[in-house]
């Protein structure tokens, strides 16, 4: 079909022609006979209308659900409508990573704002350019925390079991031992990781809201962490941050999260953004990508990549990472997100999903499903028993378009954001009611 | 250009979101943050002409020709854009119940077939979400593949002199040593130095073909036998890729393992530097190794599992969704005859351009190319004092992104350029113009080159200074 293709078949000839060959055949000469291909296996190319169809059907035999109770790493928000506006900008998507800075200013300069409003969100002093996801963010963390005598992490149970699982597969391949504490009443309990803290212990990673949506108590891990001579690396929830206290205030070492919620559609998913902050001590320790100011020979002020002796292309197997990439354009909308919601509509965003989440949990209390929690602080997320098999009422809420909790351990783990009205919630609780025969 | 914070103004800002229909919730005092972040407030209209600005000052492939040599900077096709902003794929949560998801693991089902039978693999993984991360998860189904079989004294990866520093990078992070193979005078690997290197503690080799200054290795199948005679395993690149596809294949090469790049070779775009994809794919002998969970197809629809030895889980949920989307949106295009003439185009643009340049520019090596040729600036440089950056610079005054510069490593003052199939003719003979008077400038005004760009929002900025003193945020005052 030669889609994309500009060069007709004359124009081709003609090019083939001054290179001195006649058939494109010819091209590939140098390929060895034996592995040359002769036959490919795909389905005849579509037209641009097949094609639409065909996706459009594809997406069709997905059903999205109108309303949403279920978080586990992935969140629902309302997204700004200029985020989109932003991000679809064709010089922003199609745009290489900004190597050639005397073209790429719009990309550095947005790198260098989102690192500024990453800093100001989590109170620490340096961000990277981004990394693939949360779950990698704290993978990383855990390397950057390495030194000869300390390599051991000890990671809280009640963390993300997907930001586990990552840790664990990239602390595998570099011999880093990895030690999981019990996660007891949907929290890490500070003596339990006082019993296993040591010497040759390098990080602590403590997730707050945690999986099952808990305040952990961050400031006496910390302490028990510190005074052990570990470091601490904090996971945490973007939208918390506009009301809750930041990794920088309870003094932790590392921050990094999942950036999903700050404007990026669920997308079965991804793409999504790892954000990673820290302390200035740590700074060339940091991977990735990291834009920083300086000027051109006029004295003006511009953007360019920096502390690149830290990265691959530099120092090739001794570099802090592999990572090559960020994931700019996630950046940027995370970017434009903030700058869109700004500090009053973050805060107003972080208060409407707690207050949507404790409402919830107090109406779902009183059909009998009690909070796993207990009294413990809890965001936008609790897991709470359920008086009946929870994969049948999930079923029950899937009919009328809810999708509710996620079941976890014998129970529900749910989650409310700003978009779930109270109508919705009262809609969800009395479907409750009907097949709980209440 | 003033950043996001100089325009902010105090109060500034739109209502996006509505009053508390519910009781407020309050926390305990220490709970809370003590100040409010400093993010900026701005009107919805002074925000939308920031970016508009920014946008200005950002060269995308839709603003000019963009040879990057090794990126595959092609064209983004906007239907791509298009499916993968479909509600029924955006709106998505990765934790649904599966038959409510069929119509995603369906898009991921296929585009594993698909690319599969490209490359020759049995099975594949979408988790892996850029190139490096996928070179990382090739890595370490060659380091599950040797422990399963207790073979505990393969601890060394080969990686060529020429190779991109992802690789070495690669491997150091899946924990293996690294040990560097010299190239031959084509670029190629040398035949006799990888006999000595390979050997009983040989975990692998990792390999781009065509390497990284555009030629296909014609010893290729020589290369794997003595990898795999000696024990190891052929992990295969795919940064290159879009030369060779549709004509031949890494699996028939005798790779056991690939990456592919989806937002290079499979036109999904780079987004200034992600997100991205790297897909790894393995041979059946892998297969078990692979990140969880993978997709199924059976009688009662796609369902997940769980491979029976997995390497675990290298990122969250099944990797940039989105992204496989549009990559799978491109492959359904382009099908089993537009594969095949993409890759033919990018070679014929490659050499086309190559010719036109190759009278006055010196080629690394005097043969016709792939999907890219390295051009060296060594003779330039020393007679004139102008060099490889110099070049590039002035490109930027032309509307032209410049080539790839000083890669690959074991070329002096390298350009290397890929013009990609989705250029016509005439954008290269006028990129070809261009090369020859910038050649031109440099004989009679070197002095300029150093001095270009020109035309630019800004000349070359300082760079020792930004890492000597770096400002990685903005200072607030007060």
């Amino acid at each position: 079909m030669g889609r994309y293709l500009p060069a007709t078949g004359d124009e081709r000839q003609a090019m083939l022609q001054a290179i001195g060959l006649e058939d494109t055949r010819q091209l590939f000469d140098v390929i060895p006979e034996a592995v040359r291909l002769n036959r490919l296996d795909l389905p005849e190319g579509l037209s641009e209308l097949e094609l639409g169809r065909k996706m459009a059907a594809l997406a069709g035999k997905n059903r999205v659900f109108e309303k949403v109770f279920r978080g586990a790493g992935a969140y629902r928000h309302y997204i700004p409508s200029i985020v989109k506006t932003v991000t679809s900008k064709e010089e922003f998507l199609t745009a290489y990573t900004p190597y050639q800075a005397e073209i790429s200013q719009g990309v550095l300069q947005s790198i260098f704002e989102y690192q500024t409003q990453i800093c100001e969100l989590t109170g620490m002093d340096v961000s990277n350019a981004s990394v693939y996801d949360g779950a990698t963010a704290a993978a990383e963390a855990v390397f950057m925390c390495q030194e000869r005598k300390r390599s051991g992490v000890i990671v809280s149970g009640a963390a993300d079991p997907q930001t586990l699982s990552v840790i664990q597969t990239y602390c595998e391949s570099r011999s880093v031992p990895v030690t999981v504490l019990p996660a007891d009443g949907c929290a890490t309990d500070p003596a339990a990781l006082q019993a296993v803290l040591g010497q040759s212990t390098a990080a602590v990673y403590v997730q707050s809201p945690n999986y099952y949506g808990v305040l952990e108590d961050v400031e006496t891990l910390t302490a028990a962490a510190h005074e052990a001579g570990a470091k601490v690396i904090l996971g945490v929830n973007p939208i918390s941050l506009g009301l809750l206290k930041t990794p920088g205030e309870y003094g932790v070492d590392i921050a990094v999260g999942e950036g999903q919620p700050l404007g990026m559609p669920l997308s079965f998913g991804g793409p999504y953004l790892g954000f990673m902050a820290c302390k200035q001590a740590m700074m060339r320790k940091l991977p990735g990508r990291i834009a920083g100011e300086t000027r051109d020979a006029q004295g003006r002020r511009c953007f360019v990549l920096t502390l690149q002796a830290r990265e691959q292309h530099i120092r090739r197997e001794k570099a802090s990472s592999n990572i090559c990439s960020n994931q700019a354009l996630c950046a940027m909308t995370a970017s434009v997100y903030l700058a869109a919601m700004g500090p009053r509509g973050l805060r107003q965003a972080a208060q409407l999903c707690a207050a949507h989440a404790h409402y919830l949990a107090g109406e779902l209390a009183k059909l009998g499903f009690s909070l796993r929690s207990g009294a413990k602080p809890f965001f936008h997320e609790f897991l709470t028993d359920c008086p009946t098999a929870p994969e049948t009422l999930c079923a029950a809420l899937e009919e009328r378009g809810i999708l509710g909790g996620l079941p976890v351990d014998g129970g529900l783990l749910w989650c409310c954001t700003e978009l779930n009205t109270k109508a919705e919630m009262d809609e969800l609780i009395s479907v409750l009611k009907e097949v709980l025969g209440k | 250009m003033k950043l996001l914070f100089e325009r902010s103004r105090s109060g500034r800002g739109s209502d996006l979101l509505p009053a508390c229909d519910v009781p407020a919730v309050s926390f305990d005092e220490t709970l809370l943050r003590g100040t409010a972040p400093r993010l900026p407030e701005i009107a919805e209209v002074d925000l939308g002409r920031h970016y508009t600005e920014l946008a200005k000052q950002t060269h995308g492939v839709n603003d000019g020709f963009y040879p990057l040599g090794s990126c595959t900077m092609k064209y983004n096709p906007r239907v791509n854009e298009e499916a993968a902003a479909l509600p029924g794929f955006t709106q998505l949560h990765p934790l649904q119940p599966l038959e409510s998801v069929q119509g995603a693991l369906e898009v991921l089902h296929t585009a594993e077939k698909l690319l599969c039978e490209i490359t020759g693999m049995d099975g594949m993984s979408f988790q892996p979400a850029a190139g490096a991360h996928g070179e990382y998860t090739g890595l370490l189904l060659i380091r599950k593949y040797h422990q399963s079989r207790g073979d505990s004294a393969r601890t060394k990866i080969l990686v060529p002199d020429s190779a991109h520093g992802t690789n070495p990078a690669s491997a150091a992070m899946a924990g293996f040593q690294v040990v560097s193979v010299p190239s031959n005078n084509m670029g190629g690997v040398d035949l006799d130095a990888l006999r000595r290197a390979a050997g009983p503690d040989t975990a692998g080799l990792m390999l781009t073909n065509p390497n990284t200054v555009g030629l296909f290795d014609a010893n290729i199948l020589e290369i794997t036998r003595i990898v795999h005679e000696a024990g190891g395993l052929c992990y295969y690149d795919g940064a290159n890729l879009n030369a060779i596809m549709g004509q031949a294949r890494p699996g028939d090469m005798g790779f056991d393992c690939v990456h592919l790049n989806l937002h290079k070779t499979f036109s999904t775009p780079h987004g200034g530097g992600g997100p991205g994809s790297g897909p790894v794919g393995c041979k059946a002998a892998l297969e078990p190794f692979l990140p969880a969970p993978r997709v199924r197809e059976t009688e009662g629809g796609y369902t997940l599992y769980t491979p029976e030895e997995t390497m675990g889980q290298v990122r969250s949920f099944y990797g940039n969704f989105l992204v496989v989307v549009k990559a799978l949106a491109y492959l359904l295009t382009l099908g089993r005859e537009g594969i095949p003439e993409a890759s033919a185009g990018a070679v014929l643009n490659a050499n086309y351009l190559m010719r036109k340049l190759a009278g006055a520019y010196t080629m690394s090596y005097d043969t016709p190319c792939m999907h890219e040729f390295v051009m060296t600036l060594e003779g330039l440089a020393h007679d004139s004092g102008v060099t490889a950056m110099d070049v590039a610079k002035r490109l930027l005054d032309f509307g032209i992104h410049p080539p790839t510069m000083y890669f690959p490593l074991i070329v002096h003052e390298a350009l290397m350029v890929e013009p990609t199939e989705t250029e016509s003719p005439e954008t290269l003979d006028q990129a070809a113009e261009v090369f020859l008077k910038i050649l031109e400038e440099a004989k009679a005004d070197p002095e300029g080159l150093h001095q270009a760009p020109h035309h630019c929002p800004i000349g070359r900025p300082d760079e020792v200074t930004a890492a000597r003193n770096p400002i990685l945020r903005y200072h607030f005052e007060g």
